[in-house]
């Protein structure tokens, strides 16, 4: 199982901008790059990243091996009403992770 | 080709031509030689880059400005380099950021991430962590709502490329 870490306000003001952070344990492997033997390591990336607001996409992001291992991403929402946001990763050789938090606005 | 030259500058050796000429057929050969290495690069250039970026703006043209890119001018490690983009927009229904793409100009690949932004999100900025092969410019494309596309540009020393270290 792959260990996410996000980071979002337990609450909020409504109409704050509020700051969203999220990590996921990958190792982002390029697929560039050969063992001692020569031989090529297969790429190994996680290719997509979506976080929703109750159900509405706040972004959604596409992948590529110049990403650092273990993506991090930053970015922000407008809290207008209490509810859950959700992050799901997708990615090569059926990777899937998901993790959720819960908002509440005042 | 380089075959063909030194196949010719024996043969002119052995007909009993003179030094200075099998020495400008040798000079031929290795010409060659180096045209034919210099036109097969092994990453992508910026020629590669601008192909990735036409694959997105197609025909619109790219103006730069309203986009910024924060990004340390010089990076130890380019194994995890911070990247954040920002682009100045309202983000109201009618004026908004569509999407924020980043490419670099000699990483194995051009593409770096495509962020797109929905609905919910607030401000028109996103951050994120990524690898540098090598000293180079980073380039980051914001696709705004009505259709335009606006651009910045981020030069990058690396000094410890990513990429290279054995598994």
């Amino acid at each position: 199982m792959a260990s996410a870490m996000v980071n979002v306000p337990e609450r909020a003001r409504r109409g704050q901008v509020i700051e969203i952070k999220a990590l996921i344990a990958h190792p982002m492997e390029t697929g560039y790059r050969r063992t001692q033997l020569g031989e090529r390591i297969p790429r190994d990336i996680v290719r997509r990243f979506v976080c929703t607001y109750n159900g509405a996409e706040i972004i959604r992001a596409e992948l590529h091996p110049a990403i650092a291992a273990n993506p991090f991403f930053a970015f922000s929402t407008v809290a207008t009403e209490s509810g859950t946001i959700e992050f799901h990763w997708t990615g090569d050789n059926g990777f899937t992770a998901t993790e959720s938090a819960a908002l509440v606005v005042e | 080709m380089a075959d063909a030259l030194l196949t010719s500058a024996a043969g002119a050796m052995r007909q009993g031509t003179s030094r200075r000429d099998f020495l400008w057929a040798a000079a031929g050969a290795a010409a060659g030689l180096a045209f034919v290495v210099a036109v097969r690069p092994a990453r992508a250039t910026p020629a590669s880059m601008q192909a990735a970026i036409d694959k997105i703006a197609g025909a619109a043209r790219v103006d730069s400005g309203k986009v910024t890119i924060e990004l340390p001018p010089l990076v130890e490690n380019g194994n995890a380099v911070p990247l954040a983009v920002r682009v100045d927009s309202p983000m109201t229904e009618a004026d908004r950021v569509r999407a924020v793409h980043v490419f670099t100009e000699k990483n194995p690949q051009p593409d770096v991430v495509s962020v797109y932004f929905g609905p919910r999100a607030g401000r028109a900025s996103v951050a994120t962590r990524i690898r540098l092969a090598d000293t180079q410019t980073v380039v980051a494309i914001a696709e705004l709502a009505d259709g335009s596309f606006w651009s910045a540009r981020a030069d990058v020393v690396v000094t410890l490329a990513a990429c290279l270290e054995e598994p």
